[in-house]
């Protein structure tokens, strides 16, 4: 094990508690092999780029909180939905995840470190120049894309040279992606202490391992969905456009091969982060922890079969849409697993519901509520009828927002302690949790009857019918943006000013970095590795 | 629905001060397809209800009940076979009696056999072309372009009713009969969708796909397209009327005798100030979008024709550029092709109007036949 342990300045420093290899200030940051330094800037990172897609989010509902065009020009528009699409997928959810990944696989299985220290510190600085490139895109001639997140051919041929600079980027994020699932596969195999067996870790860590698989499966297929784009823009290819043979609707094929294990990408670390969390503020076992794992790699599998549920309206055969129906229904019983586990889990519990649990708590619900409307998508008829309309973006916000985002709320607020050694402020954090509950719902339940009533998503101006859903939207997306500056206040509050925490502030925290670890967890942890057997 | 209406019920409650009208549920139906997918709907959110209420129930149950602040000791149980076999072999058995009736739907949607009337619709930025290819009315051929002024939609003007729902040339079909709509596009994916009549299906460059409806009450239907297109997706709206197959008859004369008189039109001679006035309409039809009122256009997308060299140079290349688009490496740009959407009046006409406007004042008339000249 020692060989990928990060030595730098271990023993000589170790009088004066400086043991961040040799360096200060900034290099310290960049040259760091530490996988809590990298975990820290991944999440630092997350949420930059969280408050970035929040403002477009926010230029798009102010430009939609009245009929007729206001704010920004329809060629703006688009690119607003664009890039808070792709920010707030590949810039926000994704790199929280693999912060949380960082910090905690190691100390979950009892490991010094992550597998691949350096490969690690360059899967995160690569992140900032792919976010760079996305942002300078809105600078060239023409401006950023203005395609929809899903970057559909052939209006990708249309687009100026923001366009190459957005698939340069994504470039860059899938080698990012890829290389963090390596280090986290083969640390979760590899360096588990003594007595660690699989079937006792942590769910967290079972959910990632399934997500880095996940992963290293299909982003090189974005990769190439992206590669495709770019010579038929450019070298001559036609792999896209029917006048030289090729299909506008393979581009959505393999797009979305690509972009349904996505959703399960981002979703499964939540599911991992719920799971820590809804048992140690029940003060009781995870219920169904094997069935939790196998339903875990059921939905992973199912994903891969799924893809063109997205794609009903394209004119796909009868037998097509009837295989991706059923097997994307066959979908909800893994899943439907998991939630009445959750709640079995909290069933006879000891319960008390502070940030963490209430977030935890408000995820079950609202997921489940988005996973429901996935079930009436996955429906052809009805899909049919609701496709590309404002019901598809509050059924994907319920799934990424109130999922993902809801989750990464309750990781921080659980983890906070452990990794600054204080505590946050209860109080705030129950404000800030309540504030992103109602928002949130404010925001986007209206949008399921946007959707069903009929308006599109993606327009810059609607029809009068839909004035009042859109403004009660609006309202609720800047309150629900504002409601996030609260939640950093808490967390610098917390940094700079927190009461100092206890060993084990959460009763029912049962994992190694609770049990075994003092808080805050030391620069340097488990080495050597503990003995579990 | 009933979840929906609930929760809507409760939350228009709370906005009646706000809330005129606002409608929560599927546009009402007009067509059989429409009316099952509204009866699939109503029966899956049926059970969703009752789902969400069990599992919930549950859990807030627990929430209620099993508090440590209530003094509640937790239980040490983490697993029961049986109970884990039950809730997931009967979720699978729900899910494979709600697949039973929506398959049905499927199979009826598809089913675009034996049509009365065959149309195609093609998706072109910004607008929809409608070909009427068999049964009455057959060789009926226009282009159904936004006809809500852009003072309304830059707030100079107050909003009509329909605002964005309304057009220059509306798609008209027989009551009670089968139409089957054909759709491409000429450029990017663009989505003809009528909710009313419970169909939408993708307009896809260089492919034709087809879906059916068969309207059952007389009115106008409104839509848009729901593919994003580009710049102007969001003003590219879908109006359908439904008629009596008497007024559908007399509508058919009407149009065959408009395009006589156009044939008429092609071999009449204008003068210039007759085609620029009539170039003025075209202009503000099909390029005042991109290339703006001004002329100035919003470069480098959409290139200035106001002192451009292509309009006051020779008259050929430009109407070249009208009658075939502009492609960039073999694929189409948003210069779309205008040879197909206007006719060789139209062509003359709005080219003249953009040699002799602003500061472009060329003194030439194209004429229809130099447009006529010019096509392959």
């Amino acid at each position: 094990m020692s060989a990928v342990v990060d030595t730098h300045g271990h023993g000589h420093e170790h009088g004066h508690g400086d043991q961040h290899g040799g360096y200060g200030g900034i290099m310290r940051w960049v040259t760091t092999t530490n996988h809590k330094d990298i975990g820290t800037m991944y999440l630092w990172f997350s949420f930059t780029m969280f408050m970035v897609g929040g403002v477009m989010a926010l230029v798009i509902r102010a430009e939609l909180f009245s009929p007729g065009l206001q704010v920004v020009d329809p060629d703006f528009f688009n690119q607003m939905t664009t890039m808070h699409g792709l920010i707030m997928v590949f810039g926000a959810i994704m790199p929280a995840f693999v912060g949380f990944a960082n910090w905690l696989i190691p100390m979950q299985i009892g490991a010094p470190d992550m597998a691949f220290a350096r490969m690690n510190n360059w899967s995160f600085w690569i992140l900032p120049f792919a976010a760079l490139l996305l942002i300078l895109s809105f600078f060239t001639p023409g401006g950023a894309p203005g395609v929809g997140w899903t970057l559909y051919a052939p209006l990708t041929v249309q687009m100026g040279i923001g366009m190459d600079l957005t698939i340069f980027a994504v470039h860059l994020l899938g080698m990012s992606s890829i290389m963090g699932s390596i280090n986290i596969v083969t640390t979760i195999l590899n360096m588990r202490a003594p007595g660690m067996t699989m079937l006792r870790m942590p769910m967290f860590c079972w959910t990632w391992l399934i997500t880095a698989y996940l992963l290293i499966a299909v982003m090189p297929v974005l990769a190439g969905a992206v590669t495709m784009t770019l010579t038929d823009r450019h070298f001559g290819t036609s792999f896209f456009n029917a006048a030289g043979g090729g299909d506008p609707v393979l581009y959505q094929h393999i797009f979305w091969f690509f972009g349904h294990p996505e959703v399960y990408i981002i979703a499964l670390p939540a599911f991992g982060v719920v799971s820590q969390v809804i048992p140690a503020f029940s003060r009781k076992p995870l219920f169904g922890y094997a069935s939790m794992v196998y339903a875990t790699a059921a939905i992973a599998i199912l994903s891969f079969i799924v893809w063109a549920h997205h794609m009903y309206t394209v004119g796909m055969p009868l037998t097509g849409q009837l295989f991706f129906m059923y097997a994307t229904t066959l979908i909800a019983v893994p899943t439907g697993v998991k939630v009445f586990n959750w709640v079995a889990t909290m069933w006879k519990g000891s319960l008390s519901f502070e940030t963490p649990m209430l977030f935890a708590v408000g995820f079950l619900f609202l997921f489940t509520l988005g996973g429901f409307t996935g079930l009436v998508l996955s429906l052809v008829p009805i899909d049919i009828q609701v496709h590309d309309t404002y019901y598809v973006v509050a059924h994907f916000h319920y799934v990424m927002v109130a999922g993902a985002l809801f989750a990464a709320f309750a990781g921080v607020y659980f983890w906070l302690p452990k990794w600054t050694g204080k505590m946050y402020d209860e109080t705030l954090g129950k404000w800030h949790f309540w504030l992103t509950m109602i928002f949130f719902n404010v925001t986007f339940f209206v949008q399921h009857f946007l959707g069903l009533a009929g308006m599109p998503r993606r327009i810059p101006d609607y029809p009068l019918m839909f004035e009042t859903w859109n403004k009660l939207s609006s309202i609720g997306a800047f309150g629900f943006g504002l409601s996030q500056l609260l939640f950093l206040y808490v967390v610098l509050k917390c940094i700079r000013s927190g009461a100092k925490a206890p060993a084990k502030p959460w009763e029912g925290a049962d994992s190694l970095e609770w049990t075994h670890l003092p808080t805050p967890a030391p620069y340097h942890t488990f080495d050597p590795q503990p003995d579990l057997r | 629905m009933m979840l929906n209406k609930l929760l809507a019920g409760a939350l228009g409650l709370a906005l009646c001060g706000l809330a005129v009208a606002a409608q929560w549920n599927l546009q009402p139906a007009a067509s059989k397809l429409a009316a099952d997918i509204h009866w699939v709907h109503e029966m899956v959110m049926a059970v969703v209800l009752v789902l969400f209420v069990g599992v919930f129930g549950f859990m807030f149950w627990s929430c209620y009940a099993h508090r440590k602040s209530v003094g509640h000791q937790a239980e040490q149980f983490h697993e029961n076979t049986t109970v884990e076999i039950i809730w997931t072999v009967i979720p699978a058995l729900i899910l494979v009696l709600i697949a039973w009736p929506v398959t049905k739907v499927v199979i009826a949607q598809k089913d675009t056999a034996n049509p009365e009337l065959t149309i195609k619709v093609t998706g072109i930025q910004w607008k929809w072309a409608y070909d009427y290819l068999q049964g009455e009315g057959e060789g009926i051929s226009f282009v159904s372009t936004l006809a809500t002024p852009r003072a309304q939609i830059e707030n100079r003007e107050a909003k009509g009713e329909n605002y964005l729902l309304e057009v220059d040339n509306e798609l008209v079909v027989p009551v009670g009969r089968k139409v089957r709509m054909l759709t491409t596009a000429a450029d990017v994916v663009h989505s003809w969708w009528v909710p009313a009549f419970g169909t939408k299906q993708d307009a896809i460059p260089g492919f034709i796909r087809d879906i059916w409806f068969t309207p059952t009450k007389t009115g106008t239907y409104r839509s848009q397209c729901v593919e994003l297109c580009g710049k102007d997706h969001g003003f590219m709206p879908i109006v359908v009327r439904v008629v009596s197959q008497e007024d559908y008859t007399k509508w058919v004369g009407a149009q065959k005798a408009l395009l006589a008189k156009a044939a008429e039109d092609e071999t009449r001679i204008y003068t210039l100030a007759e085609l620029k006035a009539r170039g003025e309409k075209v202009y503000a039809a099909n390029c005042v979008a991109c290339h703006q009122a001004n002329g100035k256009g919003v470069p480098p997308d959409f290139p200035p024709l106001d002192g451009s060299q292509l309009v006051l140079g020779p008259q050929d290349r430009q109407i070249d550029v009208l009658l075939n688009g502009v492609a960039k490496n073999g694929t189409p740009t948003a210069m779309a092709a205008f040879a197909r959407q206007l006719s060789d009046v139209e062509l003359a006409a709005v080219i003249t109007f953009t040699r002799n406007n602003w500061g472009n004042s060329t003194g030439e008339a194209v004429r229809p036949a130099d447009i006529k000249a010019r096509r392959k």
